[in-house]
Parts: C-alpha cells; sequence; structure tokens
C-alpha cells in the first residue's frame, strides 16, 4: 500500500486527473525562489535557456544572469572563478554537454577546488526523444557520483526538482541535479518530505523492494500496482539523493523483502544501480535485478517507444521482480 | 609606481635567491619542471614583492588581489615567490611534492593558504579568473585579478572560449599574462601548434595587448600599470621570457622543460651534478662573481 507519511498526491492511478510537467519546469520556479532568497545566487547558461528554463531566472534577476555562448568548458570554469568569489552560480544546460562535455573543467575547477557550483543538466535520459543518441545523455549521473566532494540529486517530478534546486542553492559544496525533458506525472506534493542524504519509502510491500530515482519512479510505482493485482507486493523507494546516498533505508528494505530491483533512466554502469549493490553487497547482500540502459546508447524515437524498446517499461519491470524473487534463498 | 634603481636591484637579488630556492627544492623532489618555472622567476617577484596588494600573514584578505595560475606545473616557483615573501617558512619547500605535503606537485587551493585555484590541466585559469573579476565587478569591488598562463596552453579551446567572454564582458578589472618561452614538452610552440600571432588573436577578442621583456621589472611592472589605465578592456601582457633563465647552459633548451635537476640532458652536466652546478651558477651571478660558497 501507498505508504501514508509520503504525502503523495492522490489519484496516483488515475492518468486523467494526474498532472504532468517536466522536472526542468521545477528546476526554473526553484532558481527564481531561491533568487530571491539569496543574493549571492547566479545563474550561467550556454545557450540554451528556454529549454533550460534558466531564462525564467534571467526574466527576474537579468542583472545576475551570465550568457556565456556555446562553451561550456568555459561555464564551469567562469562557475568555479564564481563560487571562489563568494557567488552561488547554478550552470546549466543539456547534460550530455554539462557536465558530457566539461567533465574534467568540473573535476578540477569545480570539485578539487571545491566550490559551491550547481551544475543542472536537463534534458538527460533516452526520453529525449528524437534528438538521438548524442543527445541522449545516460552516463551522466555515474560521471558525477565519482566525483569527491560531489552531491548528486536525481528529482522524480517537478515539485521535487525544485525542493532539490532550492536546497542545492544552500549546500556549501558541488551539486549535480539531473533533470528531464518530457513531461512526467507528478507524484509528490508540497508536504512530501525531502531531505538530501534521505530516500522515502513510497510504497510499502513484503515481497520485494523496488528503488528508483528520476520520472521512472512512477513507472515503478505503476508497477507495483499492478503486480499487487496479481498478489506480489513490492515496496517502491524513491531515492533521489544518488550522493550521499541512504543507506539505512535501502539496506533494512532489503532486510525486509529480500529482493531489490533498481530502476533508472541511466546506464547501469555507475548510476542508482551500482549505488545499490554497492550498499547492499557491504551491508545485506540479496539478489538485485537492474533496470536500466545495458552498455548501449540510445537513438531517435518516441520517449515512450524508447523507454519500452530498452526494458524501463512498466511490463519490464514487473517482470524483473517476478525474477529476482525467483532468486531469493 | 616606477621602479627606482634600487627597488630594481633589490628585486633582481630577490629573484636569484627565489631561484636557488626552486631549484633546492626541485632537487629535493625529485621531479617536476625546470625551465619554465626559472623563466618566471622575474614575473613572480615582481609580483609578490611589487605588484599584488595581498598579506602574507592574512592569505584570505577580503579585498586583496587575485593571483591564479593556469598552468599549473610551473608552480614550484610560485611556491619558492610565497615562502620568500612570507606565507610560509622557506624550510618547507623541500618537502615539495612529498606525502602529506601542503605544496603539491601541482597547486591545490585547499592545500595551501595563498594559492587562489587549483590549477595543472592546462587552460583552465583565464575562465576562473575571469568569472572572479566578474563577480567582483558585480559588487563593486576594486582589487584586480591576474591570470599567469603559458603559451602551450593556447592550444586548448577553453582558454580561447575564456578569452572570448572576458572581451565580451570588458573585464578591464582582469589582466592576463602569457609566458611566452616558445616551448612546450614536445618542442617548440610553432612547430607544435603554431600560435602567432597571440597579439592579433588577443586584439581581435577585444583585449588590450602590451608586450614586454619578461626579465625587465619595469618593463613588467609598466604593463602592469598601463592596464589599470586602460577602461572596457581586460589587458593581456605578452610576457617574452627566457626558458631555463638564470642558468645560461640550459637556456632556450625544451629539453628541459620537463624534468627537475639530476634529471635532464646530460649534454652539458652529468645527471649527478646538475643541481649542483646550476645552483652555482646562480650563486655567482652566472659566474661573474665569486660565490661565498665556493
Amino acid at each position: 500500500m501507498i505508504n501514508p507519511k509520503a504525502k503523495l498526491v492522490e489519484n496516483l492511478f488515475d492518468k486523467d486527473r494526474m498532472e504532468f510537467l517536466p522536472t526542468r519546469d521545477g528546476f526554473g520556479k526553484g532558481l527564481v525562489e531561491a533568487g530571491e532568497k539569496d543574493e549571492r545566487i547566479v545563474v550561467l547558461c550556454a545557450d540554451l535557456s528556454e529549454s533550460t528554463r534558466s531564462q525564467w531566472f534571467k526574466d527576474k534577476f537579468p542583472e545576475r544572469y551570465i550568457q556565456l555562448g556555446v562553451a561550456e568548458q568555459n561555464m564551469a570554469t567562469v562557475a568555479s572563478g564564481l563560487a571562489n568569489y563568494g557567488k552561488i552560480p547554478f550552470i546549466s544546460s543539456y547534460a550530455a554537454f554539462s557536465p558530457g562535455r566539461n567533465n574534467e573543467q568540473i573535476r578540477t575547477t569545480i570539485c578539487i577546488n571545491n566550490v559551491p557550483v550547481k551544475i543542472a543538466g536537463a534534458h538527460a535520459g533516452i526520453s529525449v526523444g528524437p534528438d538521438g543518441a548524442t543527445h541522449q545523455a545516460l552516463e551522466d549521473a555515474g560521471l558525477m557520483r565519482m566525483l569527491p566532494n560531489m552531491t548528486v540529486l536525481v528529482p522524480c517530478d517537478a515539485v521535487e526538482a525544485k525542493k532539490a534546486t532550492l536546497a542545492a542553492a544552500q549546500l556549501p559544496g558541488p551539486v549535480y541535479i539531473r533533470f528531464g525533458r518530457e513531461k512526467s506525472a507528478i507524484v509528490t506534493t508540497e508536504d512530501t518530505p525531502f531531505e538530501v542524504g534521505k530516500a522515502q519509502v513510497f510504497r510499502q510491500g513484503k515481497d520485494a523492494t523496488i528503488i528508483s530515482a528520476g520520472m521512472l519512479v512512477y513507472n515503478a510505482l505503476l508497477a507495483a500496482e499492478e503486480l499487487s493485482k496479481e498478489g506480489i507486493e513490492a515496496t517502491v523507494i524513491n531515492s533521489p539523493s544518488l550522493k550521499p546516498f541512504d543507506v539505512e533505508t535501502i539496506t533494512e528494505s532489503a532486510k525486509k523483502t529480500g529482493a531489490v530491483v533498481s530502476v533508472e533512466e541511466h546506464q547501469i554502469v555507475g548510476g542508482l544501480g551500482s549505488a545499490v549493490a554497492e550498499t547492499l553487497a557491504q551491508n545485506h547482500p540479496v539478489p538485485q535485478e537492474f533496470i536500466g540502459v545495458h552498455d548501449r546508447f540510445g537513438e531517435s524515437g518516441e520517449p515512450d517507444e524508447l523507454l519500452e524498446a530498452f526494458g524501463m517499461g512498466v511490463g519490464s519491470i514487473k517482470e524483473a521482480v517476478k525474477k529476482v524473487m525467483k532468486r531469493k534463498k | 609606481m616606477h621602479l627606482h634603481d634600487d627597488k630594481i636591484k633589490e628585486l633582481e637579488e630577490k629573484a636569484n635567491l627565489i631561484r636557488q630556492s626552486l631549484i633546492e627544492s626541485l632537487m629535493a623532489a625529485g621531479s617536476g619542471h625546470t625551465a619554465g618555472p626559472l623563466g618566471m622567476a622575474d614575473v613572480f617577484t615582481a609580483f609578490y614583492f611589487h605588484i599584488l596588494n595581498h598579506d602574507p600573514k592574512n592569505p584570505d584578505m577580503e579585498d586583496r588581489d587575485r593571483l591564479i595560475l593556469s598552468n599549473g606545473h610551473i608552480v614550484p616557483i610560485r611556491y619558492a615567490a610565497m615562502a620568500h615573501a612570507g606565507y610560509f617558512p622557506v624550510e618547507e619547500l623541500q618537502t615539495l611534492r612529498k606525502f602529506g605535503t601542503r605544496l603539491q606537485g601541482h597547486p591545490e587551493r585547499n592545500k595551501l593558504p595563498g594559492v587562489e585555484s587549483t590549477s595543472g590541466p592546462l587552460g583552465s585559469g583565464l575562465g576562473q579568473a575571469a568569472g572572479i573579476a566578474y563577480g567582483a565587478r558585480m559588487d563593486g569591488k576594486k582589487f584586480r585579478t591576474y591570470c599567469l598562463m603559458s603559451d602551450g596552453e593556447h592550444d586548448t579551446g577553453n582558454i580561447w572560449e575564456s578569452a572570448m567572454f572576458a572581451g565580451k564582458n570588458k573585464l578591464s578589472n582582469l589582466t592576463g599574462l602569457i609566458d611566452r618561452n616558445n616551448i612546450q614538452i614536445d618542442g617548440v610552440t610553432e612547430d607544435i601548434m603554431p600560435l602567432e600571432s597571440l597579439r592579433d588573436k588577443y586584439e581581435a577578442f577585444n583585449w588590450h595587448v602590451i608586450d614586454v621583456d619578461g626579465h625587465n621589472f619595469e618593463a613588467i611592472v609598466d604593463a602592469v600599470e598601463q592596464a589599470k589605465a586602460i577602461f572596457e578592456k581586460p589587458t593581456l601582457i605578452i610576457a617574452h621570457t627566457i626558458p631555463g633563465k638564470g642558468i645560461p647552459e640550459i637556456e632556450f633548451d625544451y629539453r628541459w622543460h620537463g624534468n627537475p635537476p639530476g634529471k635532464g640532458p646530460e649534454d652539458v652536466f652529468k645527471k649527478e651534478k646538475q643541481g649542483e652546478e646550476m645552483l652555482k651558477r646562480l650563486r655567482t651571478l652566472e659566474g661573474k662573481i665569486r660565490s661565498e660558497h665556493e
């Protein structure tokens, strides 16, 4: 059953009454609110102000908005300098370019310097759709998770994205936040708990744990609901904080259910599934199945079509749950 | 702030001491670069002993001038200059590159107070300096930001992105300085990847450009003063330097770019004598005077 403490939206499974918004909209709103609260916040953009939603900040605070042109490497280094001086810069682009293209500048000038630059990677995941493999960032969260000093956040919907943006603005060090392009279901409310380093149990069930981050959390909930009709009760955990990772919540759930499925719109190497496996291997090993992209690039197509074709749809998650349950001892 | 003859002599003597400390620290480290740091000894001396508004006892002083070193591999000369300026004891130079040291092989912002930024991977200093200058201007701060760069790192794209950004934003509180020594690890810059005309390129990006002899204190200081008088543009100082300056036998030799004394080419000095011979050249002012050490 849905965990009442998670304070999720009502009518979670009535698609006609659900609201759908891209997570980048939450980023745009969060930026404006963060900018109102703290004058040190500046926003940098590399010629993608409208699609990253940094335009909303520009409209409100033009004097704190810096346009760098198509120069993601420079964007990272200039942001490092601004933060070194005392500003709190958000840099925004597509994840394929930032942190895709400017990984070394992020490593050296942001992470080793340990300055509070906030990196917003928009249009992440295969659900970017028709643009194809070059623009479908599937490695970004893994790249950022490997960097010391970096916090990595992957919000599940636009409401959580706004909370993550506001939280990032207040953290003293570097942060990466991952956003999607497509409209996705709003599953959380203003009252849903959000804390960096914490995961939330969205649904409680005894048979298996599904842990997810990003817009696929909704698919995980849909899969759990359908499985329930077949007599399988799955726990669903939303883990927006990839780093620091909530070891306790995941380990406790694995102890209760004895089987885990990780669900992410990312390469299974380096992302959420890896974080889960690293955690369980050290604390409470149980069988795990990995939903995500298995060592290949994406391709053009419609978002839903691609998610199905790459095995990240509701049906694939259900199959993975059944498979992992069979592996329980 | 024109330099008097006495001050010039004082700076020259200081630079010589700093070169000696550099060689001693490289000998202790057993690795590191020799030619570039020797060539920049005069520039660093000019900055730490005349140009910068700074306080070695209060490295985080709020309105200090910022000195960003983009080509981190020449940091041993920065360390030597900082030690002589009073940031830390000169003896600590002996810990260069050793486990547990604050004097990392390439500089790190969070290791040693007074080091403003982390660098080593080339081409990312100018962007950081431009970011500092941009932020400072937003707040009406009067301090100046300097970025010391190598010529070889102008092979990177990042640095030109940063040059374009600084030009667009007319960052007149930013001064860049290129160590134009014409060498990089694999050879001569104009063979590896031709950079000229650096002046025309920067001017096209809306910078004010000044060429100076990088071993002439008066010229270096005059150029920095001129930059302060230029509004509406950042200034680039192209400091023409001699790699290995101070030790005639290794001057201009690119093979000394990436080697410390004791590991360099042997056609002039035997490996085991390299450090000693270099120190002797410096202590006797290239053999012109007798050294007290002789």
